[in-house]
């Protein structure tokens, strides 16, 4: 099968002296669920955040469904819809309700009529589980239910890849399994997904592959039980020993 | 010549009926306090002095003829103020979005002018925008005096005013935090479809305060442009005083329009105020 994400050589550095992302190669099979895990700082976001072209590579090439992204006539407004992004911090837009947040880019962008787009809302809201906030505000909701909403505002767009950047660390304890069910729902239903995350236990049930990052390189990538129970790498090894103690 | 009254604009331009927060720090408040020490007596003062001031214009035929003098002023007071607010609102929000724009052309020259309105008085500005850019202006137009002193008082209070307004957009701004911008970014939404649908509604919000104070700051700073001569409330005051030698009865009556006109005006952007933030706190 081919590849739905290729990635080539990527290098990303901010300014002269940050070279955040070091060289990095990795292609993704549709359906796929790649989590993402290494030490902070390490270029987890910044990798991320290249493939759906927040942050410009510095070198290399990306390709998403066979088309260039990185080429410089690339639609990036196009590419990005077809790439959903949920974030740490939830980033739901404050002054509208959890309808209109949803409807907003699916109208914009997407050319839907109001009632098309709320049909789908209402759907993508029902998946996640919260159909009765469709009238509330994002304030409102708890931070587990706000990140359930920026999960469903993703997949109304009809992505072809989900990009996660911690999508569970701003949450209280208590709220991390709602949404980690929610996403494991999305990765059973064949969703092509990049996670970064700490939550080894998703990682071991949803994971069809870990890869372990740092100082800006893919140091090994494997299964989960590979990568977490037979490192290869020493660095791989000290890292999860670290975490585990705690 | 006269000091002309606050010419140096300060954020604190307007009344501020937010509840007191400049009382001593050290002194721990609960619910125990007795209710004179938060009753806001600041407020009763000044509606006392208005109202003496009120019944003096009232009942006092001195004051009674002067208020009669000086409020045919008003209309061009009013005029002025609204015209430049609205005007320096409309070239404000272009300075801003030139500042925060990615142009580094743009965001220079915008940056350029709003410390160039910024570093020099109000009053000198008045003088000079009104005698001499104006005038240059529209010479180099062909159409040398065409422009009326009315006129030119008007642009020249929304060329100043549009310098501060323009920071106070840029501030709007620049407070929605980056997050947004990548979320609608992130879900394919143009650069522009952004800024619309996403960060002006937001920064508007966060500008109502602020705008409402500068509008009646420009209300205020009206009075300079009796330098020009045109008849608004304060050259008309001044005309009266200089006639009739009543500065008593003059200045004391065109000190109660004016702090009437302010005082409204603080009492209404207080509503504004408290609507905007219930309904940012709660359902509609
Ligand atoms: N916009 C930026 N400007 C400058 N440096 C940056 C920027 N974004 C990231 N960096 C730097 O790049 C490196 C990698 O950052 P990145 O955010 O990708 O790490 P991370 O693995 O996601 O870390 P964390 O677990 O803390 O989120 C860090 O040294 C960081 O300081
Ligand atoms: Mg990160």
């Amino acid at each position: 099968m081919l590849p739905l994400i290729e990635v080539t050589n990527l290098h990303k550095t901010f300014g002269k002296d940050i070279h955040a992302v070091r060289g990095v190669d990795i292609e993704i099979a549709p359906g796929e669920v790649v989590v993402i895990v290494g030490p902070s700082g390490s270029g987890k976001s910044t990798v991320l955040r290249c493939l759906n072209m927040l942050e410009i590579p510095t070198e290399g090439a990306i390709r998403i469904d066979g088309e260039y992204v990185t080429a410089p006539d690339a639609n990036l407004d196009r590419m990005r819809a077809e790439t959903g992004m949920v974030f740490q911090q939830f980033n739901l837009f404050p002054h509208l309700t959890v309808l209109d947040n949803i409807t907003l880019a699916q109208r914009k962008v997407r050319k839907r009529s109001k009632e098309e787009a709320e049909v789908e809302a209402m759907r993508q809201l029902t998946r996640v589980g919260i159909p009765e906030k469709a009238g509330s505000y994002p304030r409102q909701l708890s931070g587990g239910q706000q990140q359930r909403v920026a999960i469903a505002r993703s997949l109304a767009m009809g992505p072809k890849v989900m990009l996660f950047d911690e999508p569970t660390s701003a949450l209280d304890p208590e709220m991390v399994k709602e949404v980690l069910d929610v996403m494991l729902e999305l990765a059973k239903a064949g969703m092509t997904m990049v996670v970064v995350t700490h939550e080894m236990g998703f990682a071991r049930a949803a994971a069809d592959r870990v890869v372990f990052i740092d100082e800006g390189v893919f140091v090994e990538m494997g299964t989960p039980d590979q990568i977490f129970d037979h490192p290869r790498e020493a660095r791989t090894k000290a890292f999860f020993d670290k975490i585990l103690q705690h | 010549m006269p000091a002309f009254g606050n010419s140096s604009r300060s954020h604190t331009a307007s009344l501020d009926l937010a509840p007191d927060t400049s009382a001593p720090r050290w002194t721990h408040r609960n619910d125990t306090d007795p209710w004179y020490d938060t009753f806001p007596w600041w407020g009763v003062i000044v509606a006392v002095v208005l109202v003496v001031l009120g019944l003096l214009v009232a009942f006092n035929e001195g004051y009674n003829i002067a208020f009669d003098r000086i409020i045919p002023g008003l209309w061009l007071t009013v005029k002025a103020t609204v015209y430049s607010f609205v005007i320096s609102c409309v070239i404000g929000m272009v300075i801003a979005l030139a500042r925060t724009s990615q142009n580094v052309v743009a965001r220079n020259l915008a940056r350029s002018y709003v410390e160039l309105i910024r570093g020099i008085p109000i009053l000198v500005l008045i003088f000079t925008i009104a005698l001499v850019i104006v005038p240059s202006v529209s010479d180099a137009l062909g159409q040398p005096n065409r422009v009326p002193q009315e006129w030119r008082a008007i642009i020249a209070l929304s060329l100043i005013y549009a310098g501060y307004i323009a920071e106070i957009f840029r501030a709007g701004i620049q407070s929605v935090d980056r997050g947004q911008i990548e979320a609608g970014r992130s879900l394919g939404l143009s650069r522009r479809e952004t800024t619309r649908s996403i960060v002006l509604p937001q920064a508007i919000r966060a500008v109502v305060p602020p705008l409402g104070n500068d509008f009646i700051a420009i209300l205020k700073d009206t009075s300079l442009l009796s330098v020009l001569g045109v008849l608004e409330l304060t050259q008309r005051g001044r005309q009266y005083a200089s006639g009739s030698f009543k500065f008593r009865d003059s200045y004391l009556a065109l000190t109660f329009i004016y702090l009437t006109l302010t005082v409204v005006l603080s009492l209404l952007l207080g509503v504004v105020e408290r609507r905007l933030s219930q309904d940012r706190k709660g359902a509609r």
